[in-house]
C-alpha cells in the first residue's frame, strides 16, 4: 500500500482552472461594465451641461411639421408622427418584399433558362445591379428618373388612360369605399381561399391528380372582394389630372415610388442569386423524375423544383427581407416620411436626439426580431422532417 | 421569346451606346474629375495620395503573390497574359479612361507608380515562397509588416488635410480600407467569443452582435452624427470621417463575426480532437488548426461583406455630410456652368462606373480564389 504514489497535493487556488475561468469572465464583465459606466457618466454630465430632456416626454410636444397625404397636422403630437412613420416603414417593407420576391424569383429562374438571350439579359441585370450601391440607385430613381425624366403635371404621361405619371407622383386606378369594409372583404377572401386550398389539396390527394390549389385559391381570393364590391355598390375610379394635381384613383408619392423601385430592383438582384443557387441545389434526379412522369416544364418547376428550392432558400431569403426593411431607412435621404426621416425631422425641430434615436433603433430592432421569428416559423414548417 | 427579349436586349445596348458616345455630355465629368476623385485635396499633398495608393498596391500584390496556393497548372505566357487581361482588364481600362479624361502627365506617372508597387509587391510575395528565410516568418508577423506602411500612409493622408478639403471617391475607398482592416480582428474575436465556453463572454458578444445586426446602418450613422457628443467627453469628439470609420468598423465586425462563426461551425470536431491528441493548447488549436480552415471556408462571404461595406460608404455621405463621391456627383450638376441642363445621368453614370468596376472585380477575384483554394472540393 505504501508504495502507491500519494494523492496529488491540492491544486492551489490561483492555478485552479475552474477558479481562473470565472476570474477571467468576471474581469471581462468588469471591463464591459466600466465602459458602460464611463459612457453613462459622460451622458449624465453632458445632458446636465446642455440641459436637454432625457425621457420620452417629447412625444407629447406638437410636431410642427406636416406629412403630406394624411390628416396629420402641425399641432399633432410627435407621437403621432412616429406612429405614421412606423406605418409608412411597414408599408414600404410589405410592398417591397412582395415585388422583390416575385421579380427575384423570375430573374433567378431566367438565369438558368436554356434560351441564351434570356439567360444573358438576366445575368447582366444581376451582375450590374448587385455591384452598385443602393443609395446610388435611389438617388438615380429620385433625381434622374422622377424629378428629371417624368413630365410636369400639365403634360403628364397617361398610358392607356389608366395611369397618370408625372413628377408629382404616380396615380393608379383604385377602389372607392371605406377602408374598413374593404379590409373585411379581403379578409373574407383570404379565409375562403385557405378553405378552398385545403379542400382541393385533400381532393387531389384522394383522386391522385395534380392539385389546382394555386389557381382555385387565387380565384377564391379574387371573387369574394369583387362580388362583395358589386353587391355593396362600390366602384373604382380612374385618376385624372385636376389642375395642379390628380384626382381619383390612388396617388403614390414620388418619393414612395422611387424608394420602392430602388429597393425592389436592388433586393431582387440578390434574391435572384439565392433562387438560382437553391434551384441548383435541388438534386438533378428530381427534375429527371418529373420528366419521367411526363410533367410539363411549368408543372416541373411549380410542383417539383421550386417547393424544394424554397426550402433551401428560406433562411437566406429571410436575411434579404431583413436587409430590405433596414434599407428602407434610406428613404430619409429622399424625404420619404418613414421612421428614420421622422426621427431626423423631430430631432431637427428640437426633440432630444438620444431618446428619439434610441426609440427609432428599438422599433427597428423589434421589426427585425418579429420578421426573423416569422421567417424561422416558416423555415421550421418547410424544413425537411428527417427520420 | 428569343425575339422579344432579343429586341429588348438590343434596345438597351443601343440606348447605352447612344448615351455614351452620342448624347452624353461628358465635359461635366472632365471638368470636375479632380473633385470627383479626391475632392479639394491640396495639390502640394497629392504625393501622399500617390504614396498611399502605391503602398496599398504593393501590399495586396505581396499577399496575393505570397499565398501558398498550389501552382501546379503551368501556363504558357500567352495563356497567362489572357488570364491577367480577364482578371484585371477592367481596372486597367478604368485607369486608362481616367488618365484620358484627366489628360495630365501626373496622372500617368501615378498609374506607373502604382503599377511599380504591384510588380515589386508580387516579387516580394514570390520571394517569400522561394527564399526559406522569408518563408520562415509566420504570417501573423509577415502580413502586418507589409501592410503597416500602407495603413500608416492611408491614415496620414486622412489626417493630413482638413475635412473641407477631403472628398470624392478616395474617401469612400479609404474609409472602406481602414474599416476592413480594423473590423477583421474584431470580427474574429467576436466570433470566438460567441462560441466560447465562458457563459458571460458568450452573453456579452451575442448581445452585441444581435443588437448591431438588428439596427439599420444609416440610423447608426445618423446617431454617430448627432448623438455621439453625449456619450464621450466633448474634448475627444472625432470629426465626421472617423465617426464614419468607427461605425463601419463596429457594424461590419458584427456581420463578419457571424460569417466566421459559420466557418468555425463547418470544421469537423475531429480537427479539434486531433489537436488535443497532439497536446496542443486551446489557443494553438484555434490559431493553427481551426481558424485557418474556417477563414478559408468562408472567403466568398467575407469578401461579399467587404464589398457591401465598400458600397455602403456612400451612406456616410448622406448621414454625416461627408463630401463623398455621390454627394460630389449630385453637387456638380448644380454648378453655374451645368445648372438645369439635366446632366444628372452623366454624373451618376460616372459614379456608378467607379463602384461597379471595384465591386465586380472584387467579387470575380473571390470566386477565383474560392476555386483555387478548393473550397468544398475535399
Amino acid at each position: 500500500m505504501s508504495s502507491l504514489p500519494s494523492a496529488p497535493a491540492k491544486v492551489p487556488i490561483w492555478r485552479d482552472v475552474r477558479v481562473l475561468r470565472w476570474l477571467f469572465q468576471i474581469a471581462v464583465l468588469a471591463v464591459v461594465g466600466l465602459i458602460i459606466y464611463w459612457i453613462w457618466g459622460n451622458y449624465q454630465t453632458n445632458i446636465e451641461r446642455s440641459s436637454v430632456q432625457t425621457d420620452l416626454r417629447f412625444l407629447d410636444n406638437p410636431a410642427s411639421f406636416t406629412i403630406p397625404g394624411n390628416d396629420f397636422d402641425q399641432s399633432s403630437p410627435v407621437r403621432a408622427a412616429f406612429v405614421q412613420g412606423f406605418l409608412n416603414t411597414i408599408q414600404v417593407a410589405l410592398v417591397g418584399i412582395f415585388f422583390a420576391t416575385i421579380l427575384g424569383t423570375i430573374v433567378g429562374i431566367a438565369r438558368l433558362s436554356k434560351n441564351l438571350v434570356v439567360k444573358t439579359i438576366a445575368a447582366a441585370y444581376v451582375e450590374v445591379i448587385r455591384n452598385l450601391p443602393l443609395l446610388l440607385l435611389l438617388t438615380f430613381m429620385n433625381l434622374a428618373v422622377v424629378l428629371q425624366t417624368f413630365p410636369r403635371i400639365e403634360d403628364a404621361w397617361k398610358p392607356l388612360d389608366l395611369f397618370v405619371i408625372s413628377n408629382r407622383g404616380l396615380a393608379i386606378p383604385w377602389f372607392e369605399g371605406s377602408a374598413g369594409q374593404l379590409s373585411l372583404l379581403v379578409l373574407a377572401g383570404i379565409v375562403l381561399a385557405v378553405i378552398v386550398v385545403r379542400l382541393e389539396r385533400a381532393r387531389a390527394d384522394k383522386v391522385g391528380r395534380p392539385s389546382r390549389a394555386l389557381l382555385l385559391g387565387t380565384l377564391a381570393l379574387a371573387i369574394v372582394p369583387v362580388v362583395g364590391w358589386i353587391t355593396l355598390g362600390y366602384t373604382w375610379t380612374l385618376p385624372f389630372v385636376d389642375g395642379r394635381g390628380t384626382s381619383g384613383g390612388l396617388r403614390l408619392d414620388p418619393s414612395f415610388f422611387a424608394l420602392i423601385v430602388a429597393l425592389v430592383v436592388y433586393t431582387s438582384s440578390h434574391i435572384a442569386e439565392i433562387v438560382r443557387g437553391s434551384i441548383l441545389a435541388v438534386p438533378r434526379g428530381q427534375g429527371e423524375a418529373a420528366d419521367a412522369l411526363a410533367l410539363s416544364n411549368s408543372q416541373k418547376m411549380r410542383i417539383i423544383i421550386l417547393p424544394q428550392a424554397f426550402r433551401v432558400a428560406m433562411p437566406a431569403l429571410g436575411n434579404q427581407y431583413l436587409n430590405l426593411i433596414k434599407n428602407s431607412s434610406l428613404g430619409a435621404t429622399i424625404s420619404y416620411f418613414e421612421l428614420t426621416q421622422i426621427a431626423q425631422i423631430t430631432v431637427g425641430n428640437g426633440s432630444p436626439a438620444v431618446p428619439a434615436f434610441t426609440l427609432t433603433l428599438l422599433v427597428y430592432l423589434a421589426i427585425s426580431l418579429f420578421t426573423s421569428l416569422f421567417v424561422n416559423y416558416f423555415n421550421r414548417r418547410l424544413a425537411l422532417v428527417e427520420r | 421569346m428569343t425575339v422579344v427579349f432579343g429586341y429588348v436586349g438590343l434596345w438597351v445596348i443601343w440606348t447605352v451606346i447612344e448615351f455614351v458616345f452620342v448624347t452624353g455630355r461628358w465635359e461635366i465629368i472632365q471638368v470636375n474629375l479632380k473633385l470627383l476623385l479626391v475632392g479639394r485635396f491640396p495639390d502640394e499633398l497629392m504625393w501622399l495620395v500617390g504614396a498611399s495608393l502605391t503602398a496599398l498596391a504593393f501590399w495586396v500584390a505581396a499577399v496575393a503573390g505570397g499565398s501558398k496556393i498550389d501552382l501546379n497548372n503551368v501556363q504558357t505566357i500567352p495563356q497567362r497574359l489572357f488570364d491577367y487581361t480577364r482578371r484585371f482588364g477592367l481596372i486597367v481600362a478604368l485607369a486608362a479612361l481616367l488618365i484620358f479624361l484627366a489628360a495630365d502627365i501626373a496622372a500617368l506617372l501615378l498609374a506607373f507608380q502604382v503599377l511599380g508597387g504591384v510588380i515589386v509587391g508580387r516579387l516580394v510575395g514570390l520571394a517569400r515562397r522561394k527564399v526559406s528565410v522569408l518563408g520562415a516568418i509566420p504570417s501573423i508577423i509577415w502580413h502586418p509588416m507589409l501592410g503597416s506602411p500602407a495603413i500608416a500612409l492611408v491614415l496620414v493622408t486622412l489626417m493630413e488635410s482638413t475635412l473641407e478639403e477631403w472628398g470624392g471617391f478616395l474617401i469612400n475607398f479609404y474609409m472602406a480600407i481602414i474599416s476592413i482592416v480594423l473590423c477583421f480582428p474584431l470580427g474574429v474575436l467576436l466570433a470566438l467569443g460567441r462560441r466560447s465556453s465562458f457563459p458571460i463572454i458568450r452573453l456579452v458578444t451575442t448581445t452585441y452582435i444581435e443588437l448591431i445586426r438588428g439596427a439599420p446602418l444609416f440610423v447608426l450613422l445618423l446617431l454617430a452624427g448627432v448623438a455621439l457628443e453625449f456619450f464621450i467627453p466633448p474634448s475627444i469628439a472625432p470629426d465626421a470621417i472617423f465617426r464614419g470609420v468607427t461605425v463601419f468598423t463596429l457594424f461590419t465586425a458584427a456581420y463578419l463575426a457571424e460569417i466566421v462563426r459559420g466557418g468555425l461551425q463547418s470544421i469537423p470536431k475531429g480537427q479539434t480532437e486531433a489537436g488535443k491528441a497532439l497536446g496542443l493548447s486551446t489557443t494553438k488549436i484555434t490559431y493553427l488548426i481551426t481558424m485557418p480552415q474556417a477563414l478559408r471556408n468562408v472567403i466568398p462571404a467575407q469578401i461579399g461583406q467587404f464589398i457591401s461595406l465598400f458600397k455602403d460608404t456612400t451612406l456616410a455621405g448622406a448621414a454625416l455630410n461627408i463630401l463623398d463621391v455621390l454627394n460630389v456627383g449630385t453637387a456638380i450638376t448644380k454648378q453655374q456652368d451645368f445648372l438645369g441642363q439635366g446632366l444628372i445621368y452623366e454624373a451618376l453614370a460616372f459614379v456608378a462606373l467607379l463602384f461597379w468596376v471595384g465591386s465586380y472585380v472584387m467579387s470575380r477575384e473571390s470566386q477565383r480564389l474560392e476555386k483555387r483554394l478548393g473550397v468544398g472540393v475535399r
